[in-house]
């Protein structure tokens, strides 16, 4: 079998701020057998933008992503919330730009670009990535991933199959966490009493460390549990999956 | 009771209030809480669900896509059924005509059915104004009433109030009123119940009118239908000889079967359970049996306005139900008043600017009154894609500012948009945010920083920039590749 070419959208958040989260994606998607390259021209899916109601902004980010990723067959990004941006927005964007042209590209491209627990479980078909994590850790399923792009349970699969983890529910899951992008700063008070009760859920589960697929929700929570010194520590998805017993991360 | 939601301030300054009310955060928990898993419940039952929903929109997109027969249809139906048909372009339209009607039978008082349309229009405080008493008859619109208040949910209008409250409430202002509380009031509910039934049932056997609203108009037919729990309306719609009701031009569905699919939606949406207590329905009038002078006043109020907007006018389906509101984890933290009007949560964020327009300070504010969590969409039983609506409006708000003096939001956004519309722009931004974060000497976390990062910090700490970004490290690999 020929290796999986796939490109690696790493989210200007992540490429910026997270570096260790697109790096976690290469060392897993090696290890399966994947060809990974990096498009230098990539930038941002424009997602901050267009939900703060500045669709001509991030138009030319629409047409920058088709530019940037048009000819690869699969688009892979560590975030549920960049991968809802492009697959349920950029089409809506086209449109209001009245670019016909850009409207059929965009189409071309959404379907190729998967959020990694969906690449993992439905185009590699794998769930046991061989990852070895041996820690207490609990999971909150970012809205996006669960409401936008419907990951389901992938992302669950995906950590139980990991050797050595302790993997406990977090009550109320599915509850948002109060990050909601510039709803952060915009709504500060709403964001943190949000926040608050989400921190309150992860400390009742006695974990270690909160695993999630987008490292801004992470951001949020992981902001919150630093200031109360917690004793908790955010991980993105990816990271424990690359992890193994030669090589911890 | 003339408390009106005017002048109300944008959402960050009531929801910062409403955060601070421990018991208001408190009552607000337990209720959400409780009527999200009745809701959830009840809902796993039916096999069809998801079916159901999509009729249920359908139902309404034929209606708001023909709304201008269906209309005409309707009135017709009720004229044949001895109904008169009142037309009203706003709130002040509206309410002349009610007091007008009201003056026109010598009353000086009107008992309510629970309506949000007439809160919609302030017809209380119009009928006040003319002399004319309202009485609420619906348990907790007669809490928010007697306590001088303002709704705070769709649904359970005094959601924000508990017990001990309520019975606080019954004992000081029904007296007042009427017949007063009984005497050792405890806060059970059924004590707290048997009070408000004592203090009703005087005023339901003198009433010479009643106002209603709709649940439903179907056209086909020319019935009205009224849904409720605790009898009040069938009271309200039964005994008193006039009866008026304030029905929004949206409240349509085209035909009796359509119906069927809303009576399956609307109570497992709305209280969770599989069929409401009293549906109550009537076409026109019925020789010598209940209300004689039958009068149907058939408002807009901004409705075509919304109508208009094509992404818009889906918010026009909305069955009024309150599950985006119970599932909300916004409106669960911060109540229904903050929202400045009658219709809170995610659909008053979206109605509430497109019925009243984007003017004011507080509309503008409410579509980002949001996560985004999509919570809402998931329960709402006619598919309102509520937070696509908020994207749709904040857009709006922004392109309403453009051409201006640009806010610094706008001057931050247009500098990102153009570091980040090519690569080689971001590279120097991320080589600056590396440069601290080399400074830094791998510090996970800035804790605490000034304006404008302060709005985060204040509660959470800052990680710092690392010390490379991924493209610099993937460059250098690459580059020992090669
Ligand atoms: S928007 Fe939907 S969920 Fe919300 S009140 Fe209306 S019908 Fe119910």
């Amino acid at each position: 079998m020929s290796a999986v070419r796939v490109a690696l959208f790493a989210t200007c958040f992540n490429d910026t701020m997270w570096p260790s989260t697109p790096k976690a994606v290469v060392t897993l998607l090696e290890r399966l057998g994947c060809t990974v390259e990096f498009p230098r021209a990539q930038t941002c899916c424009g997602q901050m933008f267009t939900n703060t109601g500045y669709a001509a902004e991030a138009v030319p980010l629409v047409r920058s992503f088709v530019d940037v990723f048009g000819s690869y067959d699969a688009v892979v990004v560590p975030s549920g919330s960049c991968t809802g941006s492009v697959r349920e927005q950029h089409a809506g964007l086209a449109r209001r730009a009245g670019d016909p042209g850009l409207e059929a590209a965009v189409e071309a491209v959404t379907p190729k670009v998967h959020e990694l627990s969906e690449f993992l479980v439905d185009v590699l078909g794998v769930t046991d990535v061989g990852a070895y994590f041996p820690h207490r850790v609990t999971y909150h399923p970012t809205c996006h991933s669960l409401r936008m792009i419907r990951v389901g349970d992938r992302p669950l699969r995906l950590l139980r199959a990991v050797r050595g983890i302790d993997l406990v529910d977090l009550p109320a899951a599915e509850e948002c966490c109060g990050f909601g992008g510039t709803f952060a700063m915009k709504n500060a008070d709403v964001s943190i009493a949000m926040g608050s009760d989400k921190a309150r859920h992860v400390r009742e589960t006695g974990a270690e460390v909160l695993i999630a697929g987008d490292n801004s929700c992470l951001a949020h929570i992981g902001g919150l549990l630093e200031r109360q010194r917690a004793g908790v520590r955010t991980m993105h998805l990816a990271e424990v999956l690359a992890a193994t017993e030669e090589d911890p991360s | 009771m003339s408390r009106t939601f005017v002048g109300m301030p944008k959402f960050q300054v009531g929801a910062r209030h409403a955060l601070a009310d421990t018991q208001l955060r408190r009552n607000l928990a337990h209720a959400t809480r409780t009527i999200r898993a009745k809701r959830g419940a009840v809902v796993g039952e039916v096999a069809d669900w998801e079916e159901l929903r999509v009729k249920g929109a359908e139902a309404k997109d034929r209606v708001l896509s023909n709304l201008d027969t269906y209309l005409v249809e309707l009135e017709a139906r009720l004229v044949e059924a001895g109904a008169t048909v009142h037309w009203a372009r706003d709130a002040a339209e509206a309410n002349g005509i009610v007091v007008d009607l009201v003056k026109a039978t010598g009353a000086d008082e009107v008992v309510k059915v629970k309506s949000m349309a007439t809160v919609e229009i302030e017809l209380n405080q119009a009928l006040e104004a003319a002399g004319i008493a309202a009485w609420e008859t619906d348990l907790a619109e007669l809490i928010v009433q007697l306590g001088d208040d303002l709704p705070s949910h769709i649904l359970v209008p005094a959601i924000h109030r508990n017990r001990a409250e309520v019975r606080e409430i019954f004992l000081r202002e029904m007296g007042k009123v009427g017949r007063p509380a009984p005497e050792g009031l405890t806060d059970e509910p059924p004590r707290l119940a048997e009070a408000a039934r004592l203090h009703l049932r005087e005023k339901f056997l003198r009433a010479k009118v009643a106002v209603s609203g709709a649940n439903f108009a179907i056209a086909e037919t020319g019935t009205l239908v009224v849904v409720e729990s605790e009898g009040n309306g069938r009271m309200c719609l039964t005994l008193p000889d006039t009866l008026i009701s304030v029905v929004g031009i949206e409240k349509l569905l085209p035909t009796w079967d359509d119906l069927g699919v809303f009576l399956q939606l609307l109570p497992r949406s709305s209280t969770g359970e599989r069929m409401n207590p009293y549906t109550s329905m009537w076409t026109g009038r019925t020789e010598e049996d209940g209300p004689q002078d039958v009068h149907v006043v058939l408002v807009d109020n901004g409705r075509t306005n919304v109508l208009a907007d094509v992404v818009g006018r889906q918010a026009l389906r909305c069955i009024r139900c309150s599950a985006c509101l119970n599932v909300c984890p916004v409106y669960e933290r911060v109540g229904g008043k903050a929202y400045g009007s009658v219709y809170p949560g995610p659909i008053g964020a979206v109605l509430g600017p497109q019925l009243r327009g984007r003017q004011g300070k507080l509309e503008q504010s409410l579509p980002y009154a949001s996560t985004l969590c999509g919570a809402c969409f998931d329960v709402c039983p006619v598919r309102i894609e509520l937070p696509d609506l908020l994207v749709h409006l904040r857009t709006r708000v922004v392109d309403d500012h453009r051409g201006g003096l640009p806010s610094a939001e706008a001057l931050t956004m247009r500098a990102g948009a153009f570091t980040l519309s090519r690569a080689d722009r971001l590279e120097k931004a991320q080589n600056a945010a590396t440069g601290v974060g080399h400074l830094l000497r791998g510090r996970a976390s800035l804790g605490r920083v000034p304006w404008p990062l302060s709005a985060w910090s204040e509660a959470r700490d800052v990680p710092a920039p690392p010390r490379h970004t991924f493209r610099q490290w993937w460059a250098k690999r690459e580059g020992g590749r090669g």
